[in-house]
């Protein structure tokens, strides 16, 4: 499948500043995740069995992997999708029996001294299962059946990963609902999802009888504005049923489905709760390390939270805090903008693809990361639960670095390719 | 596909939002916000504490009462100890298993990665073993630090004692004070704790998130090194103090000695006392609890606590008051028939003197004479009625320091008692003329002064008409600081001449053959004085002597009081000679030692009070009782300050003279 020849040509192609931001942010990481475990009692002889000599070698093996990824063939993603797609349940589906536990979700598979986390690989496949079915067909996803295939193909992953269960991991496949809107899937749905989300949070602020008198008067006061359009007044008051249905259903999944601590960090969020030392306290923690950054950060190796062990779990999913204590309101703001770059730049790319396929994988690709961006970062400032998902490309860890690289360089080769599609 | 196309901007659009608000949260707690850089810094920082030594107490020739010590506090940090010979260290600093294991547990419950105090002040001796055996028992260390010494175990009243703070002191101190810290909680070491506590030391330490200590911080360039207190050089004489508690021994009352041009305390003695260094160190509590069985009331500061009516020692004031007010001169003659009746009101005199003027009215302290003078001042003219003829001898008597407190700078003070014409017109109504109030004209009735007013009533006398505030600290620090109010001169508004007649009375009463002290009689001095026998309510009258030496030029003036021995003659006036001559002449007189061993074996003690709040079952619990008593009444200012119980036992002889410590 190799060509030599034509290698160099894509090559050529490639989107260079993608991967320069891509070595940016894995350079962030390391000097972050090094911050993080150092320790000045110990002499720092580099060591490869560290947290920090780890992830040298993830980013290494990492950039082998993509570029392996850059030499392979362009249709090769296309045609195994379905592959790729069945062999990341399949893994799912393996975790659940034979995966380790770790802090109580079942999401690893030991291979000797390395770990693999399949609901890392799930997101990649599912974005070429995605891509590759609505590439499939040459329309808009606006009809029923296809968006009920589009839905299976993210629910699956989403079921497998709950059973884990992995809350966190599961939420960021919520992303694949803006490719799907890209593609035409209707906006409206996207608003009742996300009225659903506000009507679910709300639900935990104000008593029931409270939400459930608001949505009626609303709903009443609605009517009254359309009394003349008999069918909008119809479609009012369905809405506004639904809506009071929704409130019983979702206090039900509150009280029985989520599990207690996810109930409490959710609750500690919305400041119904406090509880600095208990399950707050990462967050408080969290925030204490960013907030004494101050404009500039205490400088590199500086941080006393840092430095001395007061974020719990800093170099994985808290390594923005690192970030916002040593290097202040500047480092904050160059990581986040960085990554923006990244999103707007792959957004822009998949629009200039001429195959559907690659159009798609694109929007998947920044979606995803832009969840994790989001969640991550939201989560270390407190304004979003502690939902544990790795800040990519940044974060330790040898899964979520390999699968973001996979994940953004088969859409650079994708893209690299795009002239070969016309 | 053109409107599809658009959606890009929406998505794009959706991801600046975000983006937005992280950078604008960010922007509120990194810059906007500096809350969290004061949670990371108290994260991070303690203050951790050196502590100063305490000043050290001199008496006035600069010897001292007070130093410091060092002991050692053993300490542990519970999550660095591994296993160890637990029956070994126990061993070393004596204790046993069951109290190894409430410590321990006492102090991992208070922090398992702190230093938390396993044992308490361990002695010098200890400290060397165990020092030697230290590496044995990880997680344990030796932390040093000061307490007080009493070198001459002398002076406990005065000196009073330090204790951890409570929580109302740390309340009080609007957080100066800290848990654990020491503060003086009675006699100077209360009342000059500011001076005497010095600065505490901060040295600014990182913590990591487990405790653990990580170095200082900013290479301490916020820290303070520990400033020690100041020393207090105090008025008290060494000598004096100690032979006053030596001839003190055994009995109940006070000696207070002022030196009359400075108001500065010489002698400071309240009986019965205690060894001030069974107020410190490990044993400490177990000592105060078997110091407070004593019957005597130990902690009472009887010099300024104690109420005992001024009697005979009044009488000077009645002259004085009378001469100054020009009612009778030192001619002035009155007959003393053994008593004066007024209505239906008797004054018993010891004496039937006849016809007697001042000089020998003092010298044989005549009551009679003292009634007569009372009387004259009561119904003048000039005032128009007894009542404020009452007020206006009220008011003069007030000057001279009786029932008001002196503000001596020791705390619990009390001001004794002295009352108005209001409190009577309150009491009698207005049926109430100088008869009633007779027994006020000898010092006795409606009237309580402490030994402490006696004494300063002494040094006006000897000043020949002010007094300044009696003090027991005469300077502060390294400099010598006097306080302002110790050099102010406090004028009772009694002219000078009329000091003399009422001093010849004195003098007389020492050195006079009919004087009442006369075998108290100083060779080569003049000692001027009075003996009192004050009526006792509760039991056998009290032995008073009251009295300044020499004549002119006074150099001591004294108060002393023993409770229920009888005439002032016998006890009082004997002890006050001692005293003054041991201070006028620096030496005591080879002829007078054999007196004054007699007089320090003498045991006046009070029959002990019938329990008044518990009486307990007859049997065992009474015998167990009266055993303590007689235990604490031997060691009382006892040579030997090693333990109370020892004592009761290798010293039981002071005991014989009580009927119950037989048993």
């Amino acid at each position: 499948m190799i060509n030599q020849q034509s290698s160099n040509r894509f090559f050529f192609n490639v989107d260079w500043v993608t991967i320069l931001i891509y070595v940016a942010l894995c350079t962030i990481g390391l000097i972050n995740i090094y911050a993080s475990i150092y320790n000045a009692d110990e002499s720092i002889a580099f060591n490869f069995s560290t947290n920090y000599g780890k992830q040298l070698i993830f980013i290494l093996t990492g950039l082998i992997l993509g570029f392996s990824i850059l030499l392979l063939d362009g249709k090769f993603f296309s045609i195994f999708s379905p592959v790729i797609y069945g062999v990341t349940m399949l893994l799912l589906v393996v975790v659940l029996i034979v995966g380790r536990n770790v802090g109580g979700n079942q999401a690893w598979i030991s291979l000797g001294s390395f770990r693999l986390q399949p609901s890392e690989l799930a997101k990649f496949g599912t974005a070429l299962l995605m891509a590759r079915y609505i590439s499939s067909f040459n329309a808009k996803l606006n009809t029923l059946r296809p968006i009920l295939v589009a839905a299976a193909i993210v629910l699956l992953p989403m079921g497998l990963i709950m059973l884990q269960p992995d809350a966190g991991s599961m939420l960021v496949f919520l992303s694949f609902m803006f490719p799907l809107y890209r593609e035409g899937l209707p906006g409206y749905l996207l608003i009742i999802f996300w009225g659903m989300v506000l009507l679910f949070i709300l639900n935990l602020y104000l008593p029931q009888w409270v939400l459930i008198t608001l949505i009626l008067g609303l709903g009443a006061l609605f009517i009254f504005v359309n009394k003349k359009k008999q069918q909008k007044m119809m479609m009012i008051g369905i809405i506004t049923i639904a809506a009071i249905g929704y409130l019983f259903i979702a206090n039900i999944l509150f009280e029985n489905v989520l599990q207690q601590h996810q109930r409490t960090r959710i609750e500690l969020l919305l400041g119904l709760k406090t509880d600095p030392k208990g399950a707050g306290y990462n967050v408080n923690q969290s925030k204490i390390a960013i907030g004494s950054g101050q404009l500039t950060g205490r400088g590199f190796l500086e941080g006393t939270q840092t430095k001395y062990g007061y974020v719990p779990e800093q170099s994985t999913d808290f390594i923005f805090s690192t970030i916002g204590e040593e290097w202040g309101f500047v480092g904050c703001f160059v990581v986040i903008a960085l990554f923006m770059f990244l999103l707007l730049r792959v957004i822009n790319l998949a629009e200039r693809q001429r195959s559907t396929f690659s159009r798609v994988y694109g929007y998947c690709v920044a979606c995803i990361i832009f969840f994790h961006v989001f969640i991550n970062v939201g989560m270390t400032i407190g304004i979003i639960p502690v939902i544990g998902i790795p800040l990519p490309f940044i974060s330790y860890g040898g899964s979520s670095l390999w699968s973001f690289t996979v994940l953004l360089f088969i859409f650079l080769k994708l893209d690299s390719n795009r002239m070969g599609f016309i | 596909m053109d409107n599809l196309f658009n959606r890009k901007y929406i998505v794009q659009g959706l991801f600046i939002i975000a983006a937005l608000i992280l950078l604008g949260t960010l922007f509120y707690i990194q810059v906007a916000s500096d809350k969290y850089f004061i949670s990371a810094e108290s994260n991070v920082l303690r203050k951790i504490y050196t502590y100063p030594a305490r000043g050290v107490i001199f008496d006035r020739n600069e010897k001292p009462l007070a130093q410091n010590e060092a002991v050692y506090d053993l300490m542990v940090i519970p999550n660095q100890v591994k296993s160890f010979d637990t029956a070994s260290l126990c061993r070393i600093i004596d204790i046993d298993m069951k109290r190894f294991k409430r410590n321990f547990n006492k102090a991992a419950s208070q922090s398992r990665y702190q230093p938390s105090i396993f044992e308490r002040q361990l002695s010098v001796q200890i400290y060397a073993t165990l020092s030697e055996q230290l590496s044995r028992f990880p997680g344990f260390f030796v932390q040093s630090r000061t307490i007080r010494h009493y070198p001459d175990s002398v002076a406990a009243h005065f000196l009073g004692n330090i204790k951890e703070v409570s929580p109302t002191d740390i309340k009080k101190s609007e957080g100066y004070y800290r848990p654990g810290d020491y503060i003086g909680k009675s006699g100077v070491e209360r009342s000059y704790e500011v001076s005497l506590r010095g600065e505490r030391g901060i040295v600014n330490m990182m913590y990591d998130a487990l405790n653990v200590p990580k170095g200082s911080y900013a290479e301490g360039r916020f820290d303070t090194a520990a400033v020690a207190g100041d020393q207090l050089i105090s008025s008290l004489d060494l000598n004096l103090q100690k032979l006053g508690e030596e001839l003190m021994r055994n009995k109940v009352g006070s000696i207070v000695a002022i030196e009359p041009a400075t108001g500065e305390i010489l002698s400071f003695v309240s009986s019965p006392g205690y060894d001030p260094n069974l107020m410190v160190g490990r044993n400490q509590g177990n000592n105060y609890m078997d110091l407070l069985k004593n019957p005597n009331r130990v902690f009472n500061i009887r010099p300024i606590q104690g109420y005992y009516s001024p009697g005979s020692a009044f009488k000077p004031l009645d002259a004085l008051l009378g001469l100054q007010e020009g009612v009778i001169d030192p001619n002035t003659t009155f007959n003393c028939p053994g008593y004066f009746r007024v209505g239906n009101h008797t004054v018993k005199c010891e004496h039937v003197d006849g016809v007697i003027a001042l000089r020998k009215g003092l010298a044989r302290s005549c009551n009679t004479y003292a009634c007569y003078v009372f009387q004259k001042l009561l119904t003048q003219r000039k005032y128009g009625n007894q009542h404020k003829a009452f007020d206006a001898w009220h008011k003069m008597v007030s000057k001279f320091g009786l029932g008001q407190k002196l503000d001596i700078d020791l705390p619990f003070e009390r001001s004794g008692r002295l009352y108005d014409a209001a409190y009577y017109s309150g009491k009698y109504s207005k049926y109430w003329n100088y008869g009633t109030v007779i027994s006020l004209a000898i010092g006795q009735g409606e009237m309580d002064a402490t030994p402490l007013q006696i004494a300063n009533i002494m040094a006006i006398i000897a000043n020949r008409g002010y007094y300044i505030k009696p003090h027991l600290v005469k300077a502060i620090g390294k400099n010598k600081v006097i306080k302002k109010e110790y050099v102010k001169k406090n004028y009772v508004d009694i002219d000078a001449r009329h000091f003399e007649p009422v001093i010849d009375g004195m003098q007389d009463a020492v050195n006079a053959p009919w004087g009442t002290a006369i075998l108290s009689r100083i060779d080569g001095i003049i000692m001027c004085g009075k003996t009192g026998t004050v009526q006792n309510p509760r039991g056998k009258d009290h032995s008073v002597f009251i009295g300044f030496a020499p004549r002119d030029n006074p150099k001591i003036a004294i108060a002393v009081i023993v409770e229920n021995a009888g005439y002032g003659s016998t006890y009082a006036a004997p002890i006050a000679s001692y005293i003054a001559e041991r201070y006028l002449k620096g030496a005591l007189p080879k002829n007078k030692l054999a007196q004054i061993e007699w007089m320090k074996k003498q045991v006046i003690l009070p029959a002990p009070p019938k329990p008044k709040v518990k009486p307990k079952p007859a049997g065992k619990d009474s015998a167990a009782t009266a055993v303590p008593l007689a235990g604490t009444a031997a060691k009382i200012n006892g040579a030997d300050k090693s333990n109370v119980t020892n004592k009761l036992t290798s010293n039981g002889n002071p005991s014989t003279s009580k009927p119950t410590s037989t048993k």
